[in-house]
């Protein structure tokens, strides 16, 4: 049993909470950098996959999460972010540029939406944002000289101060690439919710009319919100277009972004870990499903693997609406007070956030 | 010298009269308290000091200045920190988060500086974490800083909507109801915390409240209001007596 003495307000204030778990942060990173040497290209490959979405998933965080605007429409910022990321490619704009700037595309056009956005919340905001997510399918078709329409376009290797990074050549560098976006994304992620912004976000979130009290800006701090998640869901998609190499309309469907939705409700709704877990289980569980299924000679039955993984990310729901990171905190928590956990320590905080009720 | 003036203040819903032409003054550093039966009015006039409704008549000023068309975000700008009838706090966070949201008015870093954390950034909140551990230290909430509200008693959350108001460091404090729902003891505290904070903080303090033993114990004046209208102004007890105030409450005497 280990407990932890604060001393200062930085105790608070800092990410982590002592040395022990700033060592386990570093170490984390540590290895996930030295992936590449231990694991074979075709599992980097996978790891890439679970990183490109864990970053789409801290962009839906942000505003489903903590700022409790559902939106169901998110894979559209994904395409924006992609198609912005293509078009500059082709031009033969450098990555340093075109990166940041298929962001603040996605961005942009998050923001246009949440103007409209700003009138609605719960059950309704979730309907705008599921048209918006099929209309941007059309969209993507109609818009053909930018974006290929039906046939769909494609990227080049980036070139990065002279290094080629591809995807096929250099798996590698791209990992170390979407790595190292995924980290700093989730330190600046960590960053707002220790300061002012971030903590209007969840005040919004939880209670509007006293978050308006306080003096905070309804439409101002979800328009931030709106921004900073579609900036963050675009570097995503910026990635998943190098990642795809030629890509069309059908990498955003409307499923998409209901998997991304999934995906932060099943990792914990309101935390960065959530994000993480949730883009591990949307990128691994499949695989590992079919793993199995193979190991006990079973021949493919349609249907089969996708039915299993539905039933269990409907079992973690039901038996943990905050998620994965519930239960990790909760693992967490009883290895902290072993042997003194008792059972019915966390019965009390079965609640679900407010982004899921109707309201 | 009076800190918050309503002159004339009316509120219309569609054909109804919520508050109709109404004038007080709260003085600096007093108790003001308004009483009266269910839908008197009281709440809407906090909801027009606060700026959530739109008024239809009358000015409200609040040292020296009109705040009767701001945006209801700027209000705490001007002082004015509130609480709410129905307990209006953020479930999800910690009792800290929630005071520390009390202290947004008085940010100073933006949105740029706080994705970086720079060195101003952690600076500004030591300080307001400070400012926090004041009302904490205050209202004794010492035991609760870390816990999350979702699981707090009532009575707790109620306090710690008192601190999140005050966190903010306001002049004029406006309190809905802070006693309901509370035990005698809590009721008993909640008094000696209005009385501190009137006497050792200097605040002024606008009250709406049910508790006749809490008003009588802590107003410096009460204004009685029925049906939107004012009906009586004065001491607790002149008050309490004035016949209009006991025909509100329990009805004309029939004539024998």
């Amino acid at each position: 049993m280990r407990f932890q003495q604060k001393t200062a307000y930085d105790d608070d204030i800092n990410l982590y909470e002592d040395r022990y778990q700033a060592f386990w942060y570093i170490a984390l990173v540590g290895v996930a950098a030295a992936l590449p040497f231990l694991v074979s290209s075709y599992f980097l490959g996978e790891v890439v996959n679970v990183l490109i979405l864990a970053i789409a998933g801290m962009g839906l965080m942000v505003l489903a999460g903590h700022t409790g605007q559902a939106s169901l429409g998110h894979a559209a910022f994904l395409a924006c972010g992609a198609y912005m990321e293509a078009w500059l490619n082709n031009k033969g704009v450098p990555f340093l540029i075109s990166f940041p700037v298929a962001g603040l595309f996605a961005g942009v056009v998050g923001v246009l939406i949440a103007i409209p956005a700003l009138k609605m919340s719960g059950i309704y905001l979730a309907i705008a944002t599921l048209a918006v997510g099929i209309v941007a399918e059309d969209v993507i078709v109609l818009l053909e000289p930018y974006t290929g329409g039906i046939g769909g376009t494609f990227v080049n290797a980036i070139n990065l101060f002279g290094v080629e990074i591809d995807r096929y050549a250099n798996p590698s560098a791209f990992y170390w690439l979407c790595l190292g976006v995924a980290v700093v994304v989730a330190l600046g992620y960590a960053n707002l919710l220790r300061s002012a912004t971030g903590r209007a976000f969840v005040a919004i979130r939880d209670s509007e009319v006293s978050a308006r009290a306080m003096g905070i800006n309804i439409a101002r701090t979800k328009m931030m919100a709106f921004f900073l998640s579609c900036f963050v869901t675009g570097l995503s998609g910026a990635l998943m277009a190098h990642f795809l190499g030629a890509f069309n309309y059908e990498a955003f469907l409307i499923t998409v972004s209901i998997q991304l939705l999934l995906m932060i409700v099943v990792g914990g709704m309101g935390s960065i870990h959530g994000a993480f877990f949730g883009a591990m289980v949307i990128g691994f569980l499949p695989q590992i499903i079919t793993l199995i299924r193979q190991q006990v000679s079973m021949t493919a039955v349609p249907g089969l693997d996708t039915g299993v993984f539905a039933v269990i990310l409907v079992a973690i729901i039901i038996i943990e609406p905050l998620g994965l990171y519930g239960q990790w905190i909760k693992t967490r928590i009883w290895w902290q007070l072993f042997p003194m956990a008792r059972r019915d320590m966390f019965r009390r905080q079965k609640s679900y956030l407010k982004t899921e009720r109707m309201r | 010298m009076s800190l918050l003036v309503a002159e004339n203040l009316t509120k219309y819903f569609g054909g109804v009269r919520a508050v109709d032409d109404v004038s007080f003054e709260v003085n600096e550093g007093e108790v003001f308290t308004i009483v009266g039966p269910n839908g008197a009015g009281k709440s809407t006039i906090f909801n027009l000091i606060s700026r959530f409704y739109d008024t239809s008549n009358g000015k409200i000023v609040m040292d020296g200045k009109d705040i009767t068309r701001i945006r209801p975000d700027e209000v705490i700008t001007h002082g004015i920190a509130r609480t709410f009838q129905n307990i209006e706090l953020f479930d999800h966070s910690t009792v800290l988060a929630n005071l520390l949201v009390g202290r947004h008015s008085r940010r100073r870093s933006n949105i740029l500086q706080s994705l970086l954390f720079l060195p101003s950034v952690r600076a500004e909140e030591r300080q307001h974490r400070l400012a926090v551990e004041e009302v904490i230290e205050f209202l004794d909430l010492h035991a609760y800083r870390d816990k999350m509200i979702a699981g707090l008693p009532y009575g707790v959350r109620k306090v710690v909507e008192i601190g999140r108001a005050l966190a903010c460091g306001p002049k004029l404090l406006l309190l809905d109801e802070p006693a309901s729902g509370l035990s005698v003891e809590e009721t008993q505290d909640v008094a000696y915390w209005i009385e501190d904070m009137q006497k050792d903080m200097g605040l002024t303090i606008l009250m709406v409240e049910h508790d006749m033993s809490l008003v009588n114990q802590v107003s410096s004046r009460v204004m009685a209001m029925a049906d939107g209208k004012t009906i009586a102004t004065g001491s607790p007890a002149e008050v309490q007596a004035h016949p209009k105030v006991i025909e509100a409450y329990l009805g004309i005497e029939e004539a024998a």
